[in-house]
């Protein structure tokens, strides 16, 4: 019963998704710095890869996938093989232990394709910046498209950060 | 050597106390007594709460079950070697090999000789203790399992979904699970060296991030270590707002991982609420203590952020609304027969491993483990709280989900009265700078975690041990999984809920 009841409260309730955030405009400013568009769509599939995260990026990454955010609803989409991909997500330091299944997962993505270093350590190592075990950022093993802050970032951020992206391959 | 009924400190007397380590002793021991300290904990009641390393020491905390002390016994080992606990205390297995490759020292007698953290990547072999040149890395040999029509599945490090990282290398029959190993290590970032020479200011943001999910509980535990070892006290307002910020993170993740589970049982309406039930506590946290996950918010010392009538009034409000709604996500458990059908019975874990690697947290007391660090040696305010500790004696999926259930509503229980009795004053206060030693134990989401600190005379980090409990968690899947089949190892997987971060250092 509470199943039929909970399906029905939803239904006469309306979805729970929110109205995303528009586009990220330092996010749309450093694309335009970068490649031009590389004519993916207006659709990304998104393969996500933890390189050293604490899994606080994660974390927020679940959420901005969840009812809430729903980045599928934006044409977004988490997908589970990096050939099914159009852009890597990549959170955490790289660690070095990381760094071969990086690579490796990297190559099999399809091109044209996109790098997104997803908080603060994928940007340049963050708190664990230059000890034995890390790379100190993607930008370190491959070339970064578009980097989004944060520690975490907020599922808000992701997703203004991934809309630019979006903007810049229509 | 001494033999019959000792208690911990008896044992211990044979050795040299350390000055300046709270709020448990530490003792040095030599080798032969090092040597009648393992011989005792082959047949004594003591539990095995962390081992790790030092540049030319080996360090272990232990609990006497009988007498609840806790002490801490140090070997001295300059000649780089140690007798093994791992062949008494299985859990030790691990932490042991990850000694050897961080710190270079040899357990003695243990029988895993392969690497555990070190993959042959780092710029140096053994990078806290005397380093040396890189060694090429040699293939991992995974335990074998030989009959007829096995094969092996090996998945991981990169998993489908938004997972950490690692390896599973399953051996099955047909769908059936004959063993399973993993292999963890790949998010090894060099913690104990981000920490090292730092302020304790500059090393809580590390310890807040050993594993982001337990953010508030490794800063606390942090805390603890650093306010012990530098005789700091913090204010009672921090220290009951401390528990806040410690009880929503607690039911953040158990509601969360009760949707996870779920979902990975085919029943992804339950993430959905939960997700939105998870989303409801991270809001609350991030408008009243400005962030989400409510990282860097416990500080040494007390609080970065503390909170007026008025939110105290909402966030109240607040986890009434939850409980609510919460009681909903429940019963769309328990009345959904297809999703019990999967989660009953699944993934049994028995209580005698539990014991014997000494986990807790909803694995130990999912199978008739009832541990709780808040409880047992037990920190304030929760002395103050009277509070109940689930156990479930089953060891299932379903327990481990009954043990989350029982647990959210005894944080949405004590948080209530916590936000109701909150003593006014300030939330910090300063942290003197002075050399000592500290051992700060809490109660995490997912069991003990622990956090070694030793400070310098200017009062910088000279080094941290940060423990997970999943350390004591991850052997007991191998055993749980086994005669499952491989499609439940999902169900299972998330039913522990494992950190790879916090193991991986």
């Amino acid at each position: 019963m509470p199943l039929n009841h909970l399906l029905f409260r939803n239904i006469v309730k309306g979805h729970r998704t929110e109205p995303a955030p528009a586009s990220d405009a330092h996010a749309a400013a450093e694309l335009a710095r970068g490649a031009p568009g590389a004519g993916l769509g207006r659709s990304l599939a998104l393969r996500v890869v933890d390189c050293g995260s604490c899994n606080g990026c994660e974390l927020e990454l679940h959420a901005a996938t969840g009812p809430a955010y729903d980045l599928d609803h934006l044409g977004l989409h988490v997908v589970a093989s990096p050939r099914h991909a159009d852009a890597l997500v990549v959170t955490g330091p790289v660690s070095a232990n990381m760094e071969p299944a990086l690579r490796r997962t990297a190559q099999a993505v399809p091109r044209p394709n996109r790098v997104v270093a997803l908080g603060d350590c994928a940007g340049d190592g963050g708190c664990f910046a230059g000890t034995y075990a890390v790379k100190g950022g993607v930008g370190q093993i491959l070339p970064v498209d578009l980097h989004i802050p944060g520690c975490p970032p907020t599922p808000t951020r992701i997703l203004a950060g991934l809309r630019a992206l979006m903007d810049r391959e229509r | 050597m001494m033999m019959g009924r000792a208690t911990l400190m008896e044992v211990l007397s044979l050795g040299r106390p350390v000055a300046g380590a709270r709020p448990w002793p530490r003792v040095v021991l030599d080798d032969r007594a090092w040597r009648a300290l393992v011989g005792h904990m082959a047949v004594a009641d003591w539990v095995l709460l962390a081992e790790w390393g030092g540049p030319d020491e080996v360090h272990v905390a232990l609990r006497d079950e009988e007498t609840g002390e806790i002490a801490i016994a140090t070997r001295a080992s300059a000649d780089r070697r140690f007798f093994a606990l791992g062949p008494v205390r299985p859990g030790a297995i691990r932490l042991e090999r990850a000694i050897r490759d961080l710190w270079g020292l040899a357990p003695e007698g243990l029988e895993d000789q392969r690497p555990w953290l070190d993959h042959g990547h780092w710029p140096v072999h053994h990078p806290l203790g005397a380093a040396s040149p890189p060694q090429p890395a040699r293939p991992y040999r995974f335990l074998a399992a030989e009959g007829e029509g096995l094969h092996q599945v090996p998945v991981g490090p990169v998993h489908a979904g938004i997972i950490e990282p690692g390896h599973f290398r399953f051996h099955v029959q047909g769908e059936t699970v004959v063993r399973l190993e993993a292999r963890l290590g790949y998010v090894h970032k060099g913690i104990s060296a981000a920490m090292a020479g730092q302020t304790p200011a500059g090393a809580a943001r590390v310890a807040g991030r050993v594993s982001g999910d337990s953010t508030v509980a490794y800063a606390l535990a942090f805390a603890h270590a650093v306010e012990a070892a530098s005789d700091c006290s913090p204010p009672p307002r921090a220290v009951w707002l401390r528990a806040v910020l410690a009880e929503i993170e607690r039911i953040a993740n158990h509601v969360f991982d009760i949707g996870a589970i779920c979902n990975d049982a085919g029943f992804p309406l339950a993430l959905s609420e939960a997700s939105l039930l998870r989303e409801m506590l991270l809001r609350a946290n991030e408008s009243l203590f400005g962030h989400r996950l409510a990282m860097d918010r416990v500080i040494p010392g007390g609080l970065a952020c503390d909170i007026d009538e008025a939110g105290a009034a909402l966030l109240a409000a607040t986890l009434t609304r939850f409980g609510k709604r919460f009681q909903r996500l429940v019963a769309l458990y328990r009345d959904t027969p297809s999703l019990l059908d999967r989660t009953i019975g699944a993934g049994v874990v028995a209580g005698a491993l539990v014991y014997r690697f000494g986990a807790g947290g909803f694995v130990g007391r999912a199978a008739s483990r009832g541990v709780d660090a808040r409880k047992v040696p037990g920190y304030p305010p929760y002395d103050q709280l009277d509070f109940v500790i689930p156990v479930r004696a089953e060891g299932d999926v379903d327990a481990r989900i009954e043990i989350r259930i029982a647990e959210i509503r005894i944080s949405l229980d004590l948080l209530a009265r916590l936000l109701a009795g909150l003593p006014s004053g300030p939330v910090a206060a300063a942290v003197p700078r002075a050399a000592g030693e500290g051992l700060g134990v809490v109660e995490g989401f997912r069991g003990k975690i622990l956090v070694w600190v030793r400070l310098a005379e200017d009062g910088t980090v000279a080094q941290c041990h940060p423990h997970d409990p999943s350390w004591f968690q991850w052997p007991l899947l191998e055993a749980a999984i086994e005669g499952n089949i491989l499609a439940d190892f999902p169900l299972c997987n998330k039913s522990f809920n494992c950190s790879y971060s916090g193991v991986d250092l």
